[in-house]
């Protein structure tokens, strides 16, 4: 089983989504799947300044045999981006959870949790998936 | 039995391996009520020679005219080479080099092809070809708007003076996208550029240049980009492969160049046959490839270590992202991609500037010896690469009728498309226009002109 | 042994093909000061170089080419030579109807073929590949909607087993993609179409037989389910081959279909293309067909432009389509006759079952046993994976070590470590079985040591490529300063 950060907040998108504490949030995509698409070989990031609602397609993730859209969780606008992933997209690869970040996001709203899911509830998600 | 090689012997066998006991009841699971008895109004087969006979007789009936009609389709010299080679079976009847190690020789001469029309156009990537010139415009269209995020604008600036078929074709294929074609008005038979204040940064994603324009004349290309770049607009370059030796290219206009450009590749050494097979052409700035619609290959290496070449960049096109690819294109023109390298490859960049030359030097001489009967204007007075309109004082309709039953295709008649133009006609020679075409289509207006 | 590209080779090229004069007057601020970095090569370096070339590919003409869904059959030579008869290639797009009788009558007669093997009331030719026709189709069924002003029907219904390009076309119309799951047997999910049908439906996208080889039976259920529901039928016309002669998409309740030539009608694929992708349609949608077609009156064959036509979808190329592709077709018609178009369906679909039967008795995994193939059949890998990790991609590449081009694979994405194959009617019963040796050949090493499947292909120009690396760091053209290869 894949990794998966008991802080950190889900998506059945397979986006996660951790809370900062200045209250932007960071998101990118789970362990789960950078391993079901494959090496990456080109992320296209949203710029800084870009607004998004939630479940807005404002990235894409690229594998050789896959692309995959990134799904804005919450409504909010785009604050920094990981310009690292241009260059070297493997970083998601490496390590999904912390230097394959993706963009980090103002969010518009406070952040209703019940939206989210929580490590366990992710956890539950793909057990039912790897059935 | 025409290309079906089996045997009695051999059907029997395969319907008794299948366990049925006859090849009808291999299509019993089509409901009994949309069974048919067979086909009607095909009729019955031809042998080859009666076919042949057919289809000769059918092309003898059309003639080969002398043509001095352009208008986006050009009657070029083709070297015996380029389709003795391209059709070889192997080009012929392979399919998309999906499988790569058994596609090699597709694969190199596609990426020998983009980097040809790569370094034409100035750019710095291409893909494998698109359908035509018209289709290609299109396609450049709808990757300007994604590729502009610096602007929301779903408008176009497209000038007057572009080829009519290609606008009409973008319209078509533009409008499920809400994609708008905004009219830049002409001038002298060139973009008015004094209408351009009436735009601002914001209102457009792209504006279009076609070079040499519909009517052969010379767009102030250098302006019209640092302009468009300055409103943050792209540039699309629509322009003829053929100038491009001795016309400074679309990577080239301007303080930064034009973003993307595109074509019709036809000049290149596939015949004018009533409109098709031809094909479009697309290149770009390397910024901008992941917007970029249709098939791209690639240089990489194999497992030992060896370079090859594969289809690359995949993941934008319809088979991976289906309803969030950048186009529904499969296919490119790879044939007519084929046919074009061997052309390219034959010409080298002095062939395809001589050529330029040639027909820049004959569609003059037809201007003079034409403007030289009275009742016969240049419409506009700019200079031209290999196309002119010129103007009657009569019915441009009937001119050509006559010319035609005298074996001249005089031109391509642009009344319909221009009616504010004085009964204007669209010319061109070509080099395959010998002066002695030249001197009959002169003699044969005089008398036509003259007469009425 | 690798080929040179044509630019590492440095010698003068023959550039005196014609006559050739100076420019007359180009403005000087506007001529290009660098030189186009083309080949310079000589006529024998260029011929040797492409001939080179074309032996480094597979092809129908030189091996068997199973590929699912494309339909490689034989591509007759003299469709061929006969639609490069000089008239043809000479003939300008834009010249007279006069002049053009040959070649119109040609097209009207090839419209009116294609209308009656598809059981439709008008054809056009113009879409130049399938996707266009598909576009067309799309456009076409918006269009006699918004006649009808019915402007809330934006929804185009597709299976999920469904070609790429039916979503992405639809998506390119501006129309939402309704995706509908296929049931077990193979069928169409009629509980969820259903569910799904209703007053914001445009249409449906059908290819039947299906992308799973299977002829969808409950077809005239799904278009009444559709029709009732106020949409439309679309018929991709991938899979025509399997039921020419034999059923008509017009009688199935379509109301517009698109025609692969490039399939059916054995005009070739050219290395992917040029293809064509006729339209026909039924009362219904004939005034928004796209234009220019051919009709005939006053006893001359004339074009329908937009002026006879006003509601048309309008053009979608500049001139009219693929026309030497469409002369292939015409010719590739008239010499099977009748007879022979409906022996095509015959035949691709008896070798598709022979093979599928072959594969079966040899412990295949056959994704649908238990139904008819159509023209084509798809066969899972998936326990030779998990037992010895050989996927269907190796498995497909060590076809190629063994003189066959691969099946279509992982398409349909519903089957795992799938291959869809197509035989077509153009294979002999010898070929056929040859196949199916190399198949169980490859099976049977799999099983003794996968490690050779995983190293195939060993006898191609090249080996496995890397795909990543080509996509990482895109070298998509030569550069000098990049040397030789």
């Amino acid at each position: 089983m894949s990794e998966i950060p008991n802080t950190f907040y889900y998506t059945t998108d397979h986006e996660w989504i951790k809370l900062e504490e200045d209250g932007d949030v960071t998101i990118g995509i789970t362990d789960h799947a950078q391993e079901a698409l494959g090496e990456l070989v080109f992320v296209e990031l949203p710029a800084i300044g870009d607004s998004f609602l939630a479940n807005d397609a404002c990235a894409v993730v690229e594998s050789v045999k896959a692309a995959s859209d990134i799904y804005c969780p919450i409504a909010g606008e785009v604050v920094s981006i990981n310009e690292a992933l241009q260059d070297t997209p493997e970083l998601i690869n490496q390590n999904a959870y912390y230097d394959g970040w993706v963009f980090k996001l103002k969010p518009q709203n406070s952040i209703d949790l019940e939206e989210l899911m929580n490590a366990d509830s992710y956890k539950q998600l793909l057990s039912e998936l790897e059935d | 039995m025409p290309f079906v090689p089996h045997t009695e012997n051999d059907i029997k066998k395969m319907l008794a391996t299948i366990g049925v006991e006859n090849v009808k009841s291999l299509f019993d699971e089509i409901p009994s009520e949309l069974r048919i008895d067979g086909l009607t109004n095909i009729g019955n087969a031809l042998t080859e020679s009666e076919i042949s006979d057919l289809m000769r007789q059918r092309a003898r009936q059309d003639g080969e005219p002398i043509c001095f009609i352009g208008g986006g389709a050009y009657d070029h010299y083709v070297p015996a080479v380029v389709w003795d080679i391209a059709t070889r079976g192997e080009f012929y009847s392979a399919y998309t080099p999906y499988q790569a190690e058994a596609s090699q020789g597709t694969l190199q001469v596609i990426y020998e092809f983009q980097s040809m029309l790569a370094s034409l156009t100035g750019l710095e990537v291409s893909n494998a070809s698109l359908y035509d010139g018209a289709t290609a415009f299109a396609e450049a269209c709808l990757m300007a708007v994604r590729a502009n995020r610096k602007c929301t604008s779903k408008k176009i600036l497209v000038p007057y003076v572009m080829h009519p078929l290609y606008r009409k074709v973008a319209e078509v294929l533009l409008k499920g996208q809400a994609i708008e074609l905004i009219e830049l008005p002409m001038l002298n038979g060139l973009t008015d550029q004094n209408v351009l204040t009436n735009f601002k940064n914001g209102d457009f994603a792209a504006l279009c240049i076609q070079q040499p324009s519909f009517f052969g004349t010379l767009e102030a290309v250098d302006n019209l980009t640092d302009w468009a770049h300055a409103q943050d607009a792209l540039v699309i370059a629509v322009t003829n492969p053929m100038s491009l030796a001795v016309l400074r290219p679309p990577g080239q206009w301007g303080d930064k160049g034009a973003d993307i450009a595109c074509g019709e590749g036809q000049p290149l050494g596939i015949p004018v046959s009533s409109g098709g097979p031809y094909i479009g052409f697309l290149t770009c700035k390397k910024t901008i490839v992941r917007q970029m619609p249709g098939r791209i290959v690639g240089r990489t290496i194999d497992i030992d270590g060896k370079p090859g070449f594969t289809l690359t960049l995949q993941a934008r096109e319809q088979h991976i992202r289906r309803s969030r690819a950048t186009s529904n294109i499969c296919t490119n023109q790879g044939l007519m991609a084929t046919a074009a390298t061997i052309y390219m490859s034959l010409m080298g960049a002095s062939g395809i500037s001589k050529i330029a030359s040639t027909c820049n030097a004959n569609t003059y001489k037809l201007l003079e010896a034409l403007t030289a009967i009275p009742g016969v204007e240049r419409t506009f007075p700019s200079a031209i690469f290999h196309e002119a309109v010129i103007s009657f004082k009569q019915p441009v309709s009937s001119v050509l009728e006559q010319l035609a039953l005298r074996g001249i295709l005089g031109g391509f008649d642009l009344s319909e498309s221009y009616p504010e133009l004085e009964n204007p006609l669209l010319i061109c020679a070509t080099e395959n226009r010998s002066d002695a075409d030249i001197r009959m289509y002169a003699d044969a207006l005089r008398e036509i002109l003259g007469a009425s | 042994m690798t080929e040179p590209l044509i630019f590492d080779y440095q010698s003068t090229s023959r550039d005196n093909f014609v006559v050739t004069k100076p420019l007359t007057e180009l403005p000087e601020d506007l001529l290009r000061e660098d030189q186009p970095l083309l080949p310079s090569a000589s006529e024998l370096e260029v011929v040797r170089h492409y001939t080179r070339l074309s032996q480094r590919n597979f092809s129908i003409d030189t091996e068997f080419y199973p590929l699912g869904s494309c339909t490689m059959k034989y591509n007759p030579r003299i469709c061929n030579r006969l639609a490069m008869l000089p008239e043809f290639l000479s003939r300008h797009p834009l010249g007279p109807e006069e002049h053009g009788q040959g070649y119109l009558q040609t097209m009207f007669e090839l419209q009116e073929m294609l209308q009656s093997v598809t059981g439709m009331e008008a054809v056009s030719l113009t879409p130049m590949a399938g996707a266009q026709g598909e576009f067309a189709g799309v456009a076409m069924i918006r269009a006699y909607h918004e006649s009808q002003g019915d402007l809330e029907r934006t929804e185009i219904i597709v299976p999920d087993a469904a070609h790429g390009t039916n979503p992405a076309t639809a998506t390119m119309c501006g129309c939402d993609v309704v995706e509908i799951p296929t049931r077990s047997d193979g069928d169409l999910d009629i509980e969820k179409l259903i569910e799904s049908a209703g007053p914001k439906t445009a249409g449906i996208m059908l290819t039947n037989p299906s992308t799973l080889g299977l002829f969808e039976r409950q077809i005239s259920i799904i278009a009444d389910i559709v029709h009732q529901a106020g949409g439309l039928l679309y018929y991709d016309g991938a899979n025509l081959n399997a039921i020419l002669g034999k059923a008509l998409p017009g009688e199935m309740g379509f109301d517009v279909v698109h025609m692969n030539l490039h399939k059916t009608f054995s005009t070739p694929h050219g290395g992917g293309g040029p293809g064509s992708g006729a339209v026909g349609v039924n009362n219904k949608l004939k005034p928004f067909l796209p234009v220019p077609f051919v009709t005939h009156r006053n006893n001359q064959f004339q074009w329908v432009t937009e002026s006879d036509l006003p509601e048309s979808i309008g053009r979608l190329s500049a001139f009219m389509g693929n026309s030497g592709v469409l002369l292939r077709a015409y010719v590739y018609m008239r010499m099977l006759g009748q007879k022979g178009m409906e022996r095509v369906s015959d035949f691709a679909v008896l070798n598709a079952n022979y093979l599928m039967a072959r594969l079966l008795e040899a412990g295949f995994d056959i994704t649908f046993s238990d139904r008819r193939a159509s023209h084509e059949f798809v066969v899972s890998l998936k326990q030779l994976t998990r037992e010895t990790g050989v996927t269907a991609m190796d498995v497909a590449k060590a076809l190629l070590d063994k003189g066959f081009h691969a099946p279509t694979t992982y398409f349909p994405l519903l089957v795992p470590e799938c291959l869809l194959i197509e035989p077509t009617e153009s294979e002999s019963r010898r070929s056929l079985d040859g196949f199916v040796s190399a198949l169980i050949d490859i099976r049977d090493q799999a099983y003794e040591d996968p490690r050779v499947i995983k190293d195939a292909p060993i006898n191609m120009p090249v080996r496995r490529l890397d795909d990543v690396r080509a996509a990482k760091h895109p070298d998509l053209i030569w550069q000098p300063e990049k040397g030789k290869v």
